[in-house]
Formats: C-alpha cells, structure tokens, sequence
C-alpha cells in the first residue's frame, strides 16, 4: 500500500499502459513537453518518445476524432481533453461518431478509446471554465461514462477503461488532483457499474459522485453531530449506473439526498431520483432530495461561486428536512 | 514532385480487361442507383437516398487505385463508393431495404454502409464530421507501419466546415497518409459552391496546408484514375497527404426530396452531355478495346445482377424485434 495523489494515480496507470501494450498512445493538448496541464502526464513524452505521446493543436474535434479513427485503426488510443469545456467541440465526434460506430456498422467496428478530461469549478474560472457537464455524456446511449472520487478508484477504473472495448469519457474532477489516498502495490480493477457505500448509515442516503462524495462525506460528519447516520454511497460510474444498491440503501433509510456539482434543472441527479422513487416509491417517507448546482453561468466573485455550487450546509438542511 | 511507390497496387497503363471492367463497374452503379430511385418510390426503401448517378467515374477512376488493404471513409452518397470497392449489390441493397443480411444488419441504411473487411469504415451523415475518423485511421497506419492508405472521400459541401480544415492541418503536421478527394459536384445540397465559398477553387485550399493538390475533370474516368494513381503513390510514399478535387456533377437532386429549384434545367442537361459512362464507353469503342456485342453483354450482366441484389433484399428476413439493444456495446 502507497499513500499517493489522485494525479499521480493516474499517471502511473498510464504509464503502465504506455510499458504493457505498444497500441497505446496518448494525444492531447500539452501532455508532452508541458507535462499536461494538471501534470497528469509529466515524464511520458520523455520516456515513450513523441510517436506515443503527441502534443496536438487546438482542434479539438479532430483530435477526439482522430483518437476514434486511431482506435477503429487497431489502436489503444487516450485522448486528453484538457477540460470538459473544451469537450464541447468535439461533440459531434463523441456523440455521432463515438458512440455510434459499434450500433450502426452493425457490430463490425468499435471504439476502445478513452477520452479523459477534467471537469469542475470552484477556482474562480468563471463561466466558460468550470463545468460539471458529465452528466450529458451519461445521458447518450454508446458511451460509458466514469467518475472516480479517490486515487484507488481513479486508478482502478482508468485501468477497467483501458481494457474496455468501448468509448469511455473518463471524468477527472479538477479539485481532485491534489488528494492523497491508499492504494495497493498489487493488480486490481474496479468495474465499471458498481457503486460504493463509502460510509455506513441508517438514517437517509446520500448519493453522490467525482467531487461530490467528498462533501457528502463531510455533511455525514456534521450529521452524526445531530445524530443522524447518513449512508454514503459513491456511485463511481454514471453509465453504467449501479442504481441497485443505492436502492438497496434508501429500502433500509427510507430518505435520499442527491448531491452534484452540475445544474439542477435537467441534470443527471434527475434520472437517478427518477429512478430511485421508480424502484422504491413505496420505501419512501419523504420526496428524493436533490442539492446540485445553481442555475446561472459560474460567476468569478469568489462569494458569489460559492454560492452556485452545492455545499456541506444544503446537504445538512436537505435531510434535516425530511426528517 | 514524384516519389517511388512501396506497393504500387496499379499499373500504369491498365490492360483491356480492366478497361472493360472500370466500364462495367461504372454500368454497375448507374443501373444500382435507378434501381434504388425506383425502390424508393415503392417504399422498400425509406429516410433520405442520396443517388449518385453522374458521379461514377470518380468513384470507379479512385477506388481502382487503392490497395486491397486501404482504407475509405466517405460520406452518405456512397453507394457508387462501396460497390466501386466491391461490396456485394445483393447485402448492400437489403441494407437500403433494412433487413438483417444488409451490410450494417439494418442498423446503418443508405448513410452508414459499413463492410470492415474491405476497409470500407463508413457511411456518414455528418457533413465534414467524418474527415478526423480518416486522419485517425491513417494514424493508425502510421504508427502500425501496416502501409495501408485511407481515401477520404467528402464532397464540395464540406469544405467550409471546421472539421476539414482541422482534418487537412493535422494530416499534413503529422505526414498522414491521406488522400483527401473532394467530389466537387458544384452544389452542397442546394447551394451553389461560389455562394458561401470564399476561395469556391477548392484544390487551392490546400495550399494553406502545405498540401499538395489538383483539380481533376471528374467525367473523365481515365483522368480520374491517373490523378489518384499519383496521389495513393505520394501518400504511400510517407510523404503525407494529398489533395484531389474532382469536378463532377450529379444528374438527380441531392436527394429523392429535392424540387431541385436552385439549378436550371439547361445546366443540368449540358452535365448530362458529358455522361462519364456513355463517354468511356465511346472512347472504348473508338479504340477498338470494346464491340458493340461486349458492351450489350455488360449492361445484361449488370441487369441480371441487380435483378438478384433486389430479389436477394425482397426475400431477406427484418432484424428480430428482441435484437434492439444489440450492438450498442460491445461485449
């Protein structure tokens, strides 16, 4: 076991993958000579050689695109996105081209690419920077769409990516980076469909994901205080969705809260209410709560983006208000 | 500029048996598209058909030049593209038809015609959207070392879209072997190229890329083929891409919906005097390369074989109702 950084979990499971099978390649904006701009592939340039590590330009749909035709062509490829914002350029790529190839040829082709990107605010961005749009891209039917919370995850799933045969948009949440955590010297995996109960609880469940998790887990903490026991659930990956144990969860609670950066209307936390009161309606002694982002373009004025992001104190009052 | 080719899959000069054959072939297309025009109309077929008719020469003249192992990755008027790479007519019309022997199994239609085995990875409806998958296959290529080429075919259309000048910019930066051939059939669905096109001389683009380019007559068949011939060869050279555009013209609408307001029918009939097919088949004749008997035989062989395409789609089963969920991921 090594204590070590969300980034640093990443980028040696990559640089696993560059050693293990020489289909891998990397390609993305900076990942070379600047070593990535949140570090996640400093070194590799150095070491694979710029065949394997490309630094491209800014274009965005060519490179996502180019990273499908790479994987149709027999390649492993991993496309960096160096944000989610960013993703939006390649859209068509992901959403007509990615997600369709296997469905519409027919079988005959598939994708095993995986596109990383960064994704979340809270560091004064502003508006253009600083989505949390994951839940667009769990929405679309091809894809499968992963957001780990905690470095063993981030590198368990990033290796279950990478041997998957499928377009996988792999979220990295920006505030994420810098975190520590245990992760084991040896071989594992972590599936993709299958959620986590981080912390144990009877009193209400509290489901969340990437960047979420964390708050859940500190809003636990000022809960228990009150002595309320909240059950944590990390979902880990969006699509495939494991909604079987956070129903399993809310039939012993009888009370959900859904927790996410992105904006509530619309927003994935939606479908995932949707289906909870679906499954288990007849559990339930309050309406599914959701605590999500606010509504507006992310303001810069550091009040005013605290103020737009869900925190600690909405998820407390959320299920204060449902007992 | 010219660069010895690693593996020439084409002679220069073709043999009277392969003249015969690009005539057949273009034959082949022609009676393919009319035969889908009429199954259109009977409701056999439904969504958009792009036809192609006026265009054969460019696909039978490029396609000629390509290696069994390369690459096509073309737009949603291919049905000239994939029979020109020798696709079945028999699977390629129950495709149109929807039915589970189609070459996508039913799931793709006219648009999204796919036959991995000969390198023929789509069918694409996105306008533009298609050209990066090309630059990634040719990535592919590159890296593996494998010599395969890829045909990117797109027509004047897409040229305005982003994703081509993306496209152009990183196959050149990267050396990819691409060949870009723009079908420049003067109108994106029906808006005249010069309209909405500030450099309309579609080949000069290239330039702003560091791409070598030339403008072909797309009616002429053996034209065709020699431009592409020298475009496959700098390409497989490791040179890079290359850039063609074929002046051509397509005789029906942009699809079976279209009035066609926007183009005078003089136009379209001047067009329809430089027929590639009637033309080839006059210089064959001319030459003495083709009687009158052998070319009455290819068009009754052409008949007889999309007589079965037909009858082969007709009597194809409809993919089962349970099989909806099939192929959204691969296991």
């Amino acid at each position: 076991m090594a204590e070590i950084t969300f980034r640093e979990a990443l980028r040696q499971t990559l640089r696993e993958a560059l050693l293990g099978d020489e289909r891998v390649i990397l390609m993305g904006e900076d990942i070379g000579a600047y070593g990535g701009s949140y570090g996640v592939t400093r070194g590799l340039l150095e070491e694979f050689g710029p065949d394997r590590v490309r630094d491209t330009p800014i274009s965005e749909s060519v490179v996502v695109g180019a990273g499908i035709g790479a994987a149709m062509g027999g390649l492993r490829p991993v496309v960096e996105l160096m944000t989610i914002n960013f993703s939006f350029l390649a859209f068509d790529q992901i959403i007509n081209n990615a997600s369709k190839l296997h469905y519409m040829s027919g079988g005959q082709i598939n994708v095993p690419l995986v596109v990383r990107m960064a994704s979340g605010g809270g560091s004064q961005l502003s508006s253009q920077h600083s989505h949390s749009l994951e839940g667009w891209y769990a929405h679309v039917p091809g894809l499968k769409v992963v957001v780990p919370a905690t470095p063993y995850d981030a590198r368990g799933l990033l290796k279950t990516a990478l041997r998957d045969e499928n377009p996988v948009i792999f979220i990295e949440h920006t505030a994420l980076y810098a975190m520590k955590g245990e992760v084991p010297g040896e071989e594992y995996y972590v599936p993709f469909g299958q959620a986590n109960v981080n912390r144990q609880g009877r009193d209400v469940t509290i489901v969340g994901y990437s960047g979420s998790v964390h708050q859940s887990l500190r809003a636990a903490a000022m809960l228990a205080e009150e002595g309320l026991e909240a059950e944590v659930i990390d979902l880990r990956t969006l699509r495939p969705l494991d909604i079987d144990t956070v129903v399993e969860s809310v039939k012993k609670t009888t009370r959900a809260v859904v927790v996410e950066d992105d904006w509530r209307t619309g927003g994935f936390a939606g479908e995932i209410s949707s289906l909870i009161q679906e499954r288990a309606f007849d559990y339930l002694d309050a309406p599914v709560a959701r605590v999500c982002g606010a509504d507006v373009p992310m303001p810069y004025n550091k009040q005013l983006e605290t103020a737009a992001l869900p925190s600690e104190e909405q998820i407390v009052q959320a299920v204060r208000g449902m007992m | 500029m010219t660069t010895p080719a690693r593996n020439r899959a084409v002679k220069e000069q073709p043999d009277r048996g392969q003249l015969i054959d690009l005539l057949r072939q273009m034959m082949l297309i022609r009676r393919f598209e009319e035969k889908a025009a009429e199954m259109y109309a009977r409701r056999k077929i439904g969504g958009f058909l792009h036809l192609y008719i006026g265009q054969e020469a460019v696909a039978v003249g490029a396609i000629s030049t390509l290696g069994p192992s390369d690459y096509i990755v073309s737009h949603y008027r291919e049905h000239g593209h994939a029979l020109a790479r020798g696709l079945e007519p028999g699977p390629l019309m129950a495709e149109l038809f929807g039915r589970a022997t189609g070459v996508s199994r039913g799931r793709g239609g006219s648009m999204h015609l796919f036959d991995a085995k000969r390198g023929f990875m789509g069918g694409y409806a996105i306008v533009g959207g298609h050209m990066p998958l090309a630059v990634g296959l040719a990535l592919a290529s590159s890296y593996l070392k494998n010599g395969r080429i890829v045909l990117n075919i797109f027509g004047d259309g897409a040229v305005n879209q982003g994703e081509f000048h993306e496209s152009l910019n990183l196959a050149s930066v990267w050396k990819l072997p691409v060949v870009f051939l723009c079908e420049n059939n003067l109108y994106g669905m029906g808006t005249d190229v010069r309209r909405v096109s500030a450099e309309p001389e579609i080949h000069k683009r290239a330039c702003g890329y560091n791409i070598p380019a030339e403008r072909v007559d797309g009616m002429d068949l053996l034209a065709v083929r020699e431009a592409a011939r020298r475009a496959v060869e700098w390409a497989r050279g490791g040179n890079g891409p290359y850039f063609l555009e074929a002046v051509t013209y397509r005789f029906r609408g942009h699809s079976m919906a279209d009035p066609e307001f926007y183009r005078d029918k003089a136009e379209v009939e001047r067009w329809k005097a430089q027929d590639p097919i009637l033309r080839f088949r006059r210089y064959l004749e001319d030459e003495g390369l083709i009687s009158q008997e052998e070319a009455r035989s290819l068009e009754e062989g052409v008949e007889a074989t999309i007589n079965e395409a037909v009858r082969f789609a007709d009597e194809s089963p409809e993919p089962p109702p349970g099989a909806l969920y099939e192929y959204v991921y691969k296991e």
